[in-house]
């Protein structure tokens, strides 16, 4: 049990997962140590999302395991995995709000649903959260109304909601202007420093990556490519690290034969 | 020929597959409708209500005017024939049995289907494209419990009050054809009612408007939690909810009419 606490918050064991015939993570194997940020970096399409995924459990995996504090989610019951999910809070690349309820309402759902707690003190709660985020003010406000910018800041707020021990980020910065996006991360940095949470952000944003990063995963084709802290991964000398850090395009060199034969192919 | 089977073979299997996700849909809600609450899963009874009033007294207007305009038409081809035979007495038992039988939860499930089963698609489309239904899971609230157990609610219960909405307007639009054309009195049109109605009838009716109900609910629900690739996913699921409610509607109705046929 000793080890298990001071063992990583979560630890993925060779990972691999199929849609339909297409292997998007392949033996993929990974420790997030308790406390710490760690980036998983990588172009579009390399399972980086797909790997945040099925840390939530919204997906499952062809083989291989997850354990969450020394626990695997893969095998778990669901009314187990359920009580595993109200640690783990998560922002969707989209906020995913709910688009029928006020932002009040949405950041107080799962407060309301799965704690006993008195609905007065769900308020208080609810503006904590607001406030902590910066939208003190907007509680009445429905999702449309709202920028990017907040939408993402109110779905962070619910994920805080039930003060989860992990955050997920899937894209924080996705489709929001750098201003709005540094305030995300500027607001990743003060979660960091003010809860001793584990956090997870996938992006594909190198200068956000460096600054709130502890570690960083480089992914591609499914693959972890290199890890370390971010020194380590600055200075890794494998080839398609080195095309992502210097913001290389992939080549067009494709030689005459293999041309033809793709486009004479039926 | 290896075509044709490869295409009977691909359809077979895509068939049995939209079989097995709907029954997989319909025994969720039945769960969690049924046996969760007693479980401390209690039903999100304002969200049931909300949906009674959108699903169902929403609907009222429509109903009832659509069937009143069956009962008119039904009066109308029934007398057509049935004044050849001096017999435009029986126009009004037509009337009744025809619509409480068979026309009244038909025509209901026609219009819920096109109402409501195409909005229970759009809008769990639209939120399983916008992650929300995602966002549910991760909080670790069941998403059948919040988004389907309501709709499945408000069905089971506003299907049989429409039929009983619908009866009532079509043989009150037959009635009107017969009293303005035939010569019946308002009196006479009461009593050849209720003289050629039996229980059984009725019952039969609701029974079957129930079951359109399920089949309004699992469809509309599975489309909607299968929309894949964004706003035309949606409007596909939207478009395929309707027919397949109506194929299937059909379908139902075939047997359940050969049941109660043959049961009496």
């Amino acid at each position: 049990m000793a080890d298990e606490l001071q063992g990583p918050m979560i630890r993925v064991v060779d990972l691999v997962t199929h849609y339909g015939e297409r292997c998007i993570l392949n033996h993929v194997s990974l420790d997030f140590p308790t406390g710490e940020t760690m980036v998983i970096l990588g172009a579009s399409g390399t399972g980086k999302s797909t790997l945040l995924r099925h840390i939530m459990g919204l997906e499952f995996p062809t083989s291989g395991s997850i354990y969450i504090k020394g626990e695997d989610i893969c095998k778990m019951s669901e009314d187990r995995f359920n009580q595993v999910r109200r640690k783990i809070g998560m922002l969707f690349q989209g906020a995913a709000l709910f688009n029928s309820m006020t932002v009040e309402e949405n950041v107080a759902l799962p407060l309301r649903e799965l704690t006993q707690l008195e609905e007065s003190t769900i308020r208080i709660m609810t503006r904590i959260k607001l406030d902590l985020v910066g939208l003190s003010g907007f509680d009445n406000y429905m999702p449309s109304q709202l920028s990017g910018g907040m939408k993402k800041r109110a779905g962070l707020a619910r994920a805080l909601a039930m003060d989860p021990e992990i955050l997920l980020f899937d894209e924080p910065s996705a489709g929001l202007d750098p201003i709005t996006a540094a305030g995300i991360d500027a607001l990743i940095l003060k979660l960091k420093l003010a809860f001793k949470m584990t956090i997870v952000v996938v992006t594909h944003e190198l200068a956000s990556a460096f600054m709130i990063a502890d570690r960083v995963t480089v992914m591609d084709h499914g693959e972890i490519i290199a890890t370390g802290t971010p020194e380590e991964v600055r200075t890794n000398q494998h080839p398609r690290v080195l095309q992502f850090m210097n913001r290389i395009p992939d080549g067009e060199d494709m030689d005459a034969q293999a041309y033809l034969r793709t486009i004479t192919q039926t | 020929m290896t075509g044709v089977l490869a295409f009977l073979g691909r359809n077979t299997l895509d068939f049995l597959r939209y079989c097995g996700g709907l029954y997989d849909v319909s025994k969720k809600a039945a769960y969690w409708t049924f046996v969760a609450p007693f479980k401390g899963q209690p039903i999100k009874w304002r969200t049931a209500i909300h949906q009674m009033v959108m699903a169902g007294v929403d609907s009222i207007p429509i109903v009832s005017l659509i069937s009143l305009f069956i009962g008119i038409v039904l009066a109308l081809q029934g007398a057509y024939q049935l004044q050849k035979f001096g017999a435009s007495y029986f126009v009004t038992a037509l009337v009744g049995v025809s619509v409480t039988r068979e026309l009244g939860p038909l025509i209901t499930a026609i219009i819920i289907a096109g109402r409501s089963g195409s909005a229970f698609a759009a809008e769990l489309g639209t939120m399983k494209v916008s992650e929300e239904i995602d966002a549910l899971e991760a909080m670790g609230l069941n998403s059948i419990r919040f988004l389907v157990v309501p709709k499945y609610l408000a069905l089971l219960v506003m299907m049989p009050c429409l039929t009983l909405i619908s009866d009532a307007s079509g043989i009150l639009g037959g009635g009107i054809f017969e009293m303005l054309q035939l010569g019946q009195t308002f009196k006479t049109f009461i009593t050849a009612t209720t003289d050629s109605l039996a229980m059984h009838d009725i019952t039969t009716g609701l029974i079957k408007s129930i079951e359109f109900g399920l089949i309004i609910v699992g469809v509309g629900c599975y489309e909607g939690f299968a929309v894949k690739g964004g706003a035309e996913g949606v409007g596909k699921a939207t478009t395929s909810s309707v027919v397949v409610s109506i194929f299937l509607i059909i379908v139902a109705d075939v047997i359940f009419t050969a049941i109660f046929y043959y049961t009496g």
